[in-house]
């Protein structure tokens, strides 16, 4: 029984009536969560399946006469004649590229510089280490107009790589931040023995720190790509055409041209929210773990 | 026996070392930072200071501090800046207050309650992109949904134009900014519930305090400190939100959306004017600064970092 379980346990015995609709109250309550949560997803899930006379009919019809998979055919296998499906999984390619290389880029980098901030004692550590956190909370919109100046001259801007980049600036100090507290905890006996076998410091964080602080590492990971799948305005400022516009930013494009062709909406939503949702449900408890131990962007 | 060997280690070697591997193994993400935060913010800077219109090429006059005396002096300014702050005000307290209550909730013995853990993710977990989309197509005022529910319940007797209604419009975009961060709140908070004192607890029981003088004085003191970081840490994220409105309003209709982000994105993309841009944003800075300083703060009294 976990803690908090006790907490509320009530002492053993009859059930009272006061116990009985205190429960039902309960249950109630959890009724309506789930009703709240779920209403929205399954409507989402409904528009992105149904013809589009039934979408727009008055009185709506909640269940559709018919449901039809040929939007998301065509989004995801369509003829690429069909400019919007062209369009879609070049953003559905760029989006999975993007945040994978920043994903795995931000762990090697963010994982050394955290072993250094558990472990090491340097000039400057404490104050390096704030720099890193205040980095990380810095809004986008200050830094968006010179980022694009650079990239612009840089001639990086519409690449995948100038995302990338960005992406890294902000993805980084967040591993940082987490690793350092998962290294820390840690025993540094582990360290010793591989150091006093003649380990260097890197052979020390590949063969002893990696393996211990796996799960810590997933979940970071986890996060680390959600969080480069979500963002929306530095992609939407550094990107023109399909070489490098991302899920969001064609997302976005879809309102301005089909504004009415919900269905059309809905389908490449649910494309888009597939990964992070799969991912949160399947990898839960790493990513509670995560949300739980540091700061999240929400 | 770990202190021995570690003095052991640091005699064996020459006095530096720890500081150049510590200073090898920091450097490539120290790297990234420089090129990506520091060197733009200090142009960022540097741009804040001049005169730059992208209809007006080449003629850049320095304006020293003149484009932050105009915003600071600005009704749009002044304006944004309260939209930004109703939003995060009301946001944040309704996620809070949700989200403890969706918390203890969780934290109940009832037989559904995995069920009830496992799906609480899911809004957070959707992409904001995709959740703005959503409630967008579920706030329509011909199609959408709401309306659909609303009257076929008999509650409204007509649709309502809910995002194309000056009055409405920034409650619909709270609505679905709620609807995506009180499960984050709620599994934050739950974290924190987890970590109370059994003891402590049984104690007061025993005591014979009832739930509510329970949750009063036990529950909710012992929970301080983690509703202060995520209020904090909303406060921030809140303050700058531009994606979920630039996607269901545009910061309209009539600007009753148009938060300080979406004014700033307003002003450098749209009235093509660097210059006040710049000083825009480093303002905003400003703001998530001084909050992040709090924040860190508050990390620090209650000892996760």
């Amino acid at each position: 029984m976990s803690a908090s379980q006790r907490i509320n346990a009530q002492p053993r015995g009859r059930p009272t009536a006061r116990r009985l609709l205190r429960r039902a109250f309960l249950y109630l309550g959890m009724g309506l969560a789930l009703l709240v949560v779920l209403a929205p997803f399954a409507w989402l899930l409904i528009s992105s399946v149904a013809e589009p006379v039934d979408l727009l009919r008055r009185p709506l019809r909640w269940i559709p006469e018919h449901i039809a998979f040929d939007r998301f055919a065509a989004l995801t296998f369509g003829s690429s004649a069909d400019s919007t499906a062209l369009g879609f999984r070049a953003a559905l390619l760029n989006s999975t590229i993007i945040a994978t290389t920043v994903t795995v880029v931000s762990l090697v980098v963010g994982t050394l510089a955290a072993y250094a901030f558990a472990r090491l004692r340097f000039p400057g550590r404490s104050w390096l280490i704030l720099a890193f956190m205040a980095t990380y909370m810095l809004p986008p919109i200050a830094l968006i107009l010179p980022l694009y100046q650079i990239m612009s001259a840089l001639h990086l801007r519409d690449t995948p790589l100038a995302l990338i980049i960005i992406y890294a600036s902000f993805v980084t100090p967040f591993v940082i931040w987490i690793m350092r507290g998962y290294i820390a905890s840690i025993s540094s006996e582990l360290d010793d023995a591989a150091r006093i076998d003649g380990c260097s410091r890197l052979a020390v964080l590949w063969r002893v720190i990696v393996p211990v602080a796996l799960p810590g590492l997933v979940s970071t990971g986890l996060l680390a790509f959600l969080m480069a799948w979500d963002e929306f305005l530095y992609a939407l400022i550094m990107t023109q055409t399909n070489a490098s516009k991302t899920l969001p930013v064609a997302l976005n494009d879809f309102i301005g041209r089909f504004g009415l062709d919900f269905g059309l909406l809905a389908s490449g939503g649910v494309i888009a929210a597939l990964p992070p949702v799969i991912i949160a449900f399947v990898f839960q408890r790493y990513i509670v773990a995560g949300l739980a131990s540091g700061g999240v962007k929400g | 026996m770990a202190v021995l060997a570690r003095a052991r280690s640091a005699r064996s070697q020459r006095p530096w070392p720890e500081t150049w591997v510590a200073a090898a193994f920091v450097a490539p993400a120290a790297l990234v930072i420089l090129l990506i935060v520091v060197v733009p913010l200090g142009r960022a800077l540097w741009m804040s200071l001049f005169d730059i219109q992208l209809t007006r090429p080449g003629v850049e006059p320095f304006v020293g501090l003149g484009n932050y005396i105009d915003q600071l002096t600005s009704g749009e300014f002044w304006g944004s800046t309260g939209r930004a702050l109703w939003f995060t005000g009301v946001s944040t307290a309704l996620e809070l207050a949700l989200g403890l209550g969706l918390a203890l909730l969780m934290d109940q013995p009832l037989r559904m309650r995995w069920l009830l853990r496992s799906i609480v993710i899911l809004p957070w977990a959707l992409p904001t992109i995709v959740n703005a989309l959503m409630w967008r197509w579920i706030d329509n005022a011909e199609y959408g949904a709401l309306n659909a529910v609303l009257t076929q319940t008999g509650v409204l007797h007509r649709y309502q134009p809910w995002l194309s209604d000056s009055d409405l419009a920034m409650w619909m975009v709270i609505g679905a900014d709620v609807w995506k961060i009180t499960p984050l709140v709620a599994i934050l908070l739950l974290a924190g519930l987890q970590t109370i004192d059994r003891e402590v607890v049984e104690v007061a029981r025993v005591d014979g305090a009832g739930p509510l003088a329970l949750f009063r004085h036990i529950i909710l003191p012992l929970l301080t400190p983690v509703i202060l970081i995520v209020l904090v840490l909303r406060t921030m994220e809140a303050f700058k939100v531009f994606d979920i409105i630039w996607i269901m309003t545009h910061g309209g209709p009539a600007n009753s959306t148009q938060t300080i982000a979406i004014y700033a994105y307003q002003t450098a993309y749209q009235g093509f004017d660097f210059g006040r841009g710049a000083a825009l944003g480093y303002l905003i800075a400003l703001v998530i600064m001084v909050l992040a300083a709090v924040y860190l703060r508050l990390l620090g009294r209650t000892g996760r970092t």
